[in-house]
């Protein structure tokens, strides 16, 4: 036993008062994967989604590097998979409100926020969807396509019930409509519903909240924000999605045109000390390539331009790919940085450096694919609060150790997955996942108190064993 | 409110118009602009040499008078001018011993203790007063003016005394847009215009100018905005130089910010100046109903 735990017995670890049962903060592929691992070793978990669906940002993602398979034939069968597991209790369109006591037996109180639908009566239909007069931009098209005001975020969505945006229903702002409230023949539209409290002991909790993109008025000077056809890339992965505004064609934003030429700019917001943040956001090297692959298999005749500072190919197969793009299709890289991006006569012009060939690149493009950088989600600092755990000074969750104990936080019986704790590609938010999910089982399996694995996994500080 | 405000040399000079249109302008939504009784030089070019404090010495001088007037802030209209205090007064801050220094060495002059703020007339009406306060004194709404502003450099650079952000600057369009004229984009418009290259490399000034106005142009602008009179200077005179030289060649008026705005609060030509313009600007205000 350490130090640590012979010396504060507030940590001190009772298996006979051990709640073996998990809960998990998001419910994007980390979350899901935690919980299905949780799960299937025979623990129950209980799986938080802020968001009306589970899926994350993978589900919003086309193909994925470095194999082209499709997000949605990868995530769909898991979330269903993660919505009928006899161990998982998924609860979407909720937070965590409150968490109190230790590893073993945290309290932790739920709020189901109000989708003034009864989400139980429910059978997903889709009838009031269909009704509805309100339409507004969707959150999960990142504007590019349109929702309703009672809705399901994306047609796959699990579960498949919806909810009611309070803030475009013509009935809670003006008292007039309720359409979809007269055409559910279950009942369940429930315009008097409001926030509800859940409370429950949970044994161990995993945080999984993803990420955010960089905020697109922070990298202005290429005129995000100012020129629709200047686009993010989680902007361009709806673009290119089957089930996305476009249904997989790539088309402007602006006038629906076909782009012939477009241009990608990585490291936009990422590596930029003086303006952005410092880290490289380490997926943007590879799904950039995997755009420009992409775009040129949708417009055969198109030229496909990437700006970058090096490329970061360090995975299984990804060099291969980010060769493939080149020698197949055509990709041309420029190494340099973009001073300049402004509109004319419905171009996107485009003004560079390539600096291995000292030259100064102008390329009138009609579309401008940034690779952003990753950021914590939005809120995640105050959860780190509520869970008494520490975030990095970017707000990234702290490990406890980089590199003996990744999946851990600080603090006793809370554990980390995926994004929330540093940018990382699937393959790494698997593992991640899968890491956080052993941590769990084990500590839920262990016979003893004491025992090197329980040590290990309870007696954690961020500041212990820093000297590897 | 009262500000002290600090002129500079080219405001008494060749940017006369300048001064009369902002302090007109200025005082009708309610901000006094009182000159210092006693100035000098700004310094000009704020030196970048690091043990180079005589060029810290006019600045700081220029701060003291406003402390010896017991002001606590003080306002520039020239971008040069905010540009060297800002920079002057962001140095002897950040660094004691330096101020300590030019303290001594001014040991006629009170100790400047690094407690002045330094602000342009932009930011006063943006932060201040508020745009929206201005809209609604605007009585002569400055409609279908189409003008494209234009930023150079110093107001934006370097970003620690830039007064918006240094590649996507928005000041000078929300200005505009609360006069009811209407913002054109410029992807020249934080493009240095030469600058000081005026007095001996005219024809390098004469590119950055034509790179400058024909894009306005392009976007269809039929003027300029600036907030500096070396980049009026430049734009103003050397479209005038390269219409001599080449064919075909724009004429866009450039105006001041103040000018606009004076119109746009009803005080007239009479406080523009506009005479003053190479390129006159009165058949396009008259031809909108402007002046």
């Amino acid at each position: 036993m350490s130090e640590k735990l012979k010396t504060n017995p507030s940590i001190e670890l009772s298996m006979e008062t051990m709640t073996r049962r998990a809960l998990v903060i998001g419910g994007g592929i980390a979350g899901m994967q935690t919980a299905l691992d949780i799960a299937d070793a025979g623990y129950e978990v209980i799986l938080v989604e802020r968001e009306p669906s589970i899926g994350g940002h993978m589900i919003q993602l086309s193909e994925t590097f470095p194999t082209l398979d499709c997000s949605q034939c990868i995530m769909t069968p898991k979330m269903v998979e993660v919505s009928q597991h006899p161990n998982i209790r998924l609860m979407t369109y909720c937070e965590v409100e409150d968490v109190a006591g230790k590893v073993g037996q945290f309290d932790v109180t739920i709020k189901k926020k109000a989708a003034y639908v009864d989400r139980e009566k429910c059978t997903g239909c889709g009838l009031c969807n269909e009704k509805c007069p309100t339409k507004v931009s969707s959150e999960f098209d990142l504007g590019l396509g349109k929702r309703k005001a009672i809705y399901v975020p994306f047609p796959q969505a699990v579960p498949p019930k919806p909810v009611i945006d309070a803030d475009n229903c013509r009935f809670l702002k003006n008292g007039k409509c309720g359409v979809c409230k007269k055409v559910c023949e279950v009942e369940a539209i429930d315009f008097e519903q409001t926030d509800s409290f859940v409370e429950d002991r949970v044994g161990a909790i995993v945080v999984a909240t993803g990420y955010d993109l960089y905020a697109k008025e922070k990298v202005s000077e290429y005129g995000y924000g100012q020129y629709p056809d200047v686009i993010s890339g989680l902007e361009f992965e709806r673009l290119l999605s089957a089930s996305g505004p476009t249904n997989g064609e790539i088309r402007r934003p602006s006038d629906g045109r076909v782009p012939k030429e477009a241009v990608f700019i990585q490291c936009v917001g990422s590596r930029d000390q003086e303006k952005g943040v410092p880290y490289c956001s380490r997926v943007c090297c590879m799904y950039t390539g995997k755009h420009a692959m992409l775009y040129k298999h949708r417009v055969p005749d198109g030229q496909a331009y990437v700006f970058y500072m090096d490329i970061r190919a360090d995975g299984k197969g990804y060099e291969e790919f980010v060769q493939r793009g080149v020698e197949e299709d055509g990709t041309l890289y420029l190494r340099g940085r973009v001073s300049r991006v402004f509109q004319q006569d419905g171009k996107i012009v485009v003004w560079g450096a390539d600096t291995l060939t000292r030259k100064k690149i102008e390329i009138a493009a009609d579309m401008v694919v940034l690779a952003t950088a990753i950021v914590p989600t939005a809120g995640a600092r105050e959860l780190a609060k509520k869970l008494n755990i520490t975030t990095d000074e970017y707000g990234f969750y702290n490990e406890a150790h980089l590199k003996v104990h990744p999946a851990e936080s600080g603090r006793p019986g809370i554990f980390l997955a995926g994004c929330s704790h540093s940018p990382k590609d699937i393959p790494d938010t698997v593992a991640h996942a899968g890491c956080a999910a052993s941590k769990v089982t084990t500590l839920f399996s262990s016979l003893r108190a004491g025992s090197d694995a329980t040590d290990s996994l309870t007696q954690l500080s961020a500041t212990e064993g820093r000297e590897g | 409110m009262k500000i002290h405000y600090y002129p500079g040399c080219t405001l008494k000079v060749t940017a006369t118009q300048f001064e009369s249109s902002a302090i007109a302008s200025a005082r009708a939504v309610g901000v006094e602009m009182l000159e210092l009784p006693r100035w000098n030089c700004c310094g000009t070019v704020y030196s970048l040499a690091s043990d180079d404090l005589m060029h810290q010495l006019a600045p700081i001088r220029n701060l003291i008078r406003v402390r010896n007037e017991n002001g606590n802030a003080v306002t520039t209209l020239c971008s040069m001018c905010l540009n060297t205090l800002k920079r002057a007064n962001l140095l002897v801050n950040e660094d004691p011993e330096k101020r300590r220094t030019i303290n001594a060495f001014m040991d006629e002059e009170e100790d400047y203790d690094g407690g002045i703020e330094v602000v342009h007339l932009l930011e006063i009406l943006r932060d201040r007063i508020g745009f929206e306060n201005i809209r609604e004194k605007v009585t002569n709404p400055l409609k279908d003016l189409r003008a494209s502003p234009y930023y150079g450099c110093l107001l934006l650079r370097p970003e620690e005394v830039g007064i918006d952000k240094a590649e996507s600057p928005t000041v000078l369009e929300d200005l505009l847009q609360c006069i009811g004229a209407e913002p054109t984009d410029n992807p020249f418009k934080t493009e240095c215009c030469g600058s000081y290259q005026t007095v001996d490399k005219a024809d390098l000034v004469m590119e950055k100018t034509r790179d400058i106005i024909s894009w306005a142009a392009r976007n269809s602008a039929e003027c300029v905005v600036v907030s500096c009179p070396l980049c009026f200077f430049n734009l103003d005179r050397r479209q005038k130089d390269l219409a001599e030289r080449e064919t075909g060649a724009i004429l866009l008026p450039v105006l001041y910010f103040t000018q606009l705005l004076a119109l746009a609060l009803g005080l007239g030509a009479e406080v523009c100046g506009f005479e003053m313009h190479v390129v006159d600007p009165r058949p396009l205000l008259s031809g909108k109903g402007m002046i």
